[in-house]
């Protein structure tokens, strides 16, 4: 049976009637032109090329499950003898000796906890107000010109960064330092005191802190943080903007009450990313901090660790147990990054759908 | 105009457009348009205030640290100028505008600054090593020689980085022909085909993408290197960096292939396509520059990432070309091998090939950037030519078909 024609009758004339109907009309009313058929199934039927492309990609994906799963089963299983060991000292131990088996990870993973959260607090500003100017401040070619700055840094070796810091801003930061530590010195993270509480104040008790490795660290991940930023701040709907100057807010104003709880998620999500990522952050630590084997609360006095620093640095003489322990300290750090990745991305999924809701 | 003296005014025209009026343009003849009003750029008593608050701060600051107050130091200098110049520019801004457009342009000013500091300290990062890398540049031996007969102690004119560099091409040239192809796959199997075990997949790898670098060369390390090989090797280095680089380029291609249009994919289903069809010849060529792209991207992060060849890979000072046997530096462990060294020689050797990484990196990202600019669908005359030359031999294809099926005078089939 064929349609011949759909007519459309649309009797709106000035707009007063909303009904409208629409006629069909047959071209050729031969009830059996063509013999009865059996109702086609809606089944798929693959073609061969088609029932190849799937094997090939499903084993493609197979593969892929398989190399990521064996990675972490790997870990979790060599982990474990050395878990078996430690127990719960594991996570409260501070010194890292396997061969004695007095060994955990409280002292690395303060070290790379301090490290990060400094890290933070240098990124996270920068990558605000960056992420804001590009996408509410700047026009045009200027605008173009720095989303592909800020991209092209996020592929910036680390090592270069290591450099960096290890080359020019350790110098540099010293007196800053020195600064910080003589007048605020009586908050306890800020003092750099020896073993006697007497407060230091040569040079070379500021070199190689937290404090430097989480500054490089923080430009480092300034990059990343800054285009999802970007991306979430520009998705603010154009509505609501120019409603906000419409009733005459100025652009602070409008970035206050539109562009900024728009874009909470965004700021969420891509601050937590960069966190996961320093706190996996291995070379520039390693170029930069020098390794102690405690909790050093001082952030701005020498010496500090990180767990990525302690596998870069233990590996190579590390004995069968040694390496199990390494394992641990790493599998570890892995279940931190990737709880914090997955909460980063959920929150980031979640604020984008409801960007979507008005255009 | 409000709108209850709006309303029957509505009401008088749409019973005049039975008539015929519809539209009446204003007369232009005679009205003075005066020059187009710029409403985005400052006007001029704003620049008077920005300059005036400038000076201002630089002459508080230089009183400070010079005459009065025993402040010294660059850091403390720019600090002090920055916070006189807010409160003067405030100051200024407050004396004609109310406070929240003094709200608006102190933060704008603040904006501006951070983006002045992000963008001054990621630029300065990349022109102190090219600059202290300079030195080492310059000798040609740098690019070509190897290691083997320079001492810690030689000049730069002797040895060079020729080893890392090949090591650096081989490592990543077997790891990318193991992740591109798994990668892209993978990331078409995530798209195209679906289902529970695609969106498990997914899971995995976005998880796997928490990897810190480290962990990576720690299981090649402990589980190819302690059990197999029993050495390290440039192959161990590229498997580290494979397992490194492939959730990458999965969630990249996963994005990009995301955005292929569905309704592009949908015209090619109802014409007629099969599944595998419409992924070679609609979603693959659709996607081409993204794929492309993101595979180049993930390729800067593995070639600049020295955490999992630090494990794997070994240090050596010659060239080895063969990846299955002995040590092969990459340039990311050289740098960090140079630098180690107190020798001023072999650190400005250092900054050399961190420069030459350095120059890869942002070479690979200008030729992503050339090929990504460039728009689906949008085609050089040569992919131009190939297409259209594709799809003349797709209407002779067909029309030899027809001509077959009206030779052999069956009644026509449904089609499938």
């Amino acid at each position: 049976m064929q349609i011949g024609a759909i007519v459309s009758d649309d009797r709106g004339a000035g707009g007063i009637t909303t009904t409208a109907t629409t006629t069909v009309i047959f071209a050729d009313e031969e009830p059996h032109a063509r013999p009865e058929q059996e109702p086609r199934t809606l089944k798929p039927r693959p073609s061969r090329s088609d029932a190849v492309f799937r094997a090939v990609s499903f084993s493609a994906g197979g593969v892929t499950v398989a190399i990521m799963l064996a990675v972490g089963l790997f870990l979790s299983l060599r982990a474990g003898s050395a878990m078996q060991v430690a127990g719960f000292d594991f996570l409260v131990e501070q010194k890292w000796s396997p061969e004695t088996g007095e060994f955990g990870i409280a002292a690395v993973l303060f070290g790379t906890v301090t490290i990060a959260v400094i890290a933070m607090c240098v990124s996270v500003p920068l990558a605000l107000g960056t992420s804001l100017l590009i996408s509410e401040v700047l026009m045009g070619r200027l605008k173009q010109w720095s989303i592909t700055l800020v991209d092209l840094m996020a592929a910036v070796p680390s090592v270069v960064f290591g450099l960096w810091g290890l080359f020019f801003l350790q110098e540099s930061v010293i007196p800053v330092s020195r600064w910080i530590s003589t007048y605020f010195g009586w908050i306890p993270f800020f003092a750099v005191t020896d073993q006697d509480g007497a407060a230091l104040t040569d040079a070379s008790a500021f070199t190689s802190s937290a404090f430097i490795a989480g500054i490089v660290v923080g430009l480092m991940v300034v990059p990343t943080q800054t285009s999802i930023m970007r991306e979430a701040f520009m998705q603010a709907p154009a509505g609501e903007r120019e409603a906000a100057f419409a009733l005459g807010s100025t652009r602070w104003g409008m970035i206050t009450a539109v562009v900024l709880p728009f874009g909470r998620g965004g700021i969420i999500g891509g601050t937590m990313l960069g966190l996961g990522r320093a706190l996996g952050e291995t070379i520039a630590v390693y170029m930069i901090i020098s390794p102690i084997f405690a909790i050093n609360w001082q952030a701005l006095k020498t010496g500090g660790n990180s767990v990525s620093a302690l596998i870069a640095l233990r590996y190579g003489e590390a004995s069968e147990f040694a390496l199990s322990a390494l394992m641990a300290a790493g599998l570890v750090l892995f279940l931190i990054t990737l709880v914090i990745n997955f909460a980063a991305s959920s929150i980031v999924a979640r604020s984008r759908s409801g960007a979507e809701s008005e255009a | 105009m409000s709108l209850t003296t709006y309303e029957p005014s509505l009401a008088d025209e749409v019973q005049e457009t039975e008539a015929e009026v519809r539209t009446s343009l204003p007369v232009r003849d005679g009205v003075e348009i005066g020059p187009r009003r710029r409403i985005r750029s400052a006007r001029l008593d704003d620049r008077y205030a920005l300059f005036g608050a400038a000076a201002g701060a630089l002459a508080i600051a230089t009183l400070l640290f010079g005459w009065i107050a025993p402040l010294s130091g660059v850091v403390g200098f720019i600090v002090v100028a920055f916070l006189a110049f807010i409160a003067i520019y405030a100051l200024l801004v407050s004396t004609t505008g109310d406070g929240r457009e003094v709200a608006d342009r102190v933060m704008t000013v603040v904006l501006a600054s951070t983006g002045v500091i992000l963008f001054g300290a990621l630029t300065f990062v990349v022109v102190f090593t090219l600059l202290r890398g300079f030195p080492a540049l310059v000798h040609v031996n740098f690019f070509f020689q190897d290691m083997e007969f320079a001492g810690p102690l030689d000049g730069l004119d002797v040895g060079g980085v020729a080893h890392a560099i090949v090591g650096t091409l081989i490592q990543i040239g077997i790891a990318l022909a193991i992740s591109i192809p798994l990668g892209i796959v993978t990331a078409l199997f995530l798209n195209e085909v679906g289902g529970r075990f695609a969106r498990f997949v997914r899971t995995i790898v976005d998880a796997m993408t928490a990897l810190p670098s480290i962990v990576a060369g720690l299981f090649i390390y402990s589980a190819v290197i302690l059990v197999f090989t029993h050495q390290r090797s440039g192959f161990a280095a590229a498997l580290a960096i494979s397992v490194m680089m492939l959730p990458i380029i999965v969630r990249a291609s996963d994005v990009v292939l995301r955005l292929v249009a569905g309704h592009l994919r949908e015209a090619s289903y109802a014409l007629g396509a099969s599944r595998w069809r419409t992924v070679w010849h609609v979603v693959l060529p659709t996607a081409r520059s993204g794929l492309v792209t993101a595979v180049i991207l993930g390729t800067a992060r593995g070639i600049g990432e020295t955490s999992p060849v630090l494990l794997t890979s070994g240090v050596t000072n010659v060239m080895n070309s063969n990846p299955f046997e002995g040590p092969m530096i990459s340039l990311p462990l050289q740098v960090f091998d140079f630098v180690r060294s107190p020798e001023p020689n072999i650190v400005a050797r250092g900054f050399g090939t961190a420069a030459v990484l350095l120059l890869l990196v942002l070479a690979l990202f200008a030729i992503a950037r050339f090929i990504g600019g460039r728009g689906a669908g949008n085609l050089s005359p040569r992919q131009q030519r190939a297409a259209r030359n594709a799809s003349e031999r797709d209407a002779e294809r067909m029309d030899a078909a027809a001509a077959r099926r009206a030779a052999s005078a069956q009644p026509l089939e449904e089609p499938q």
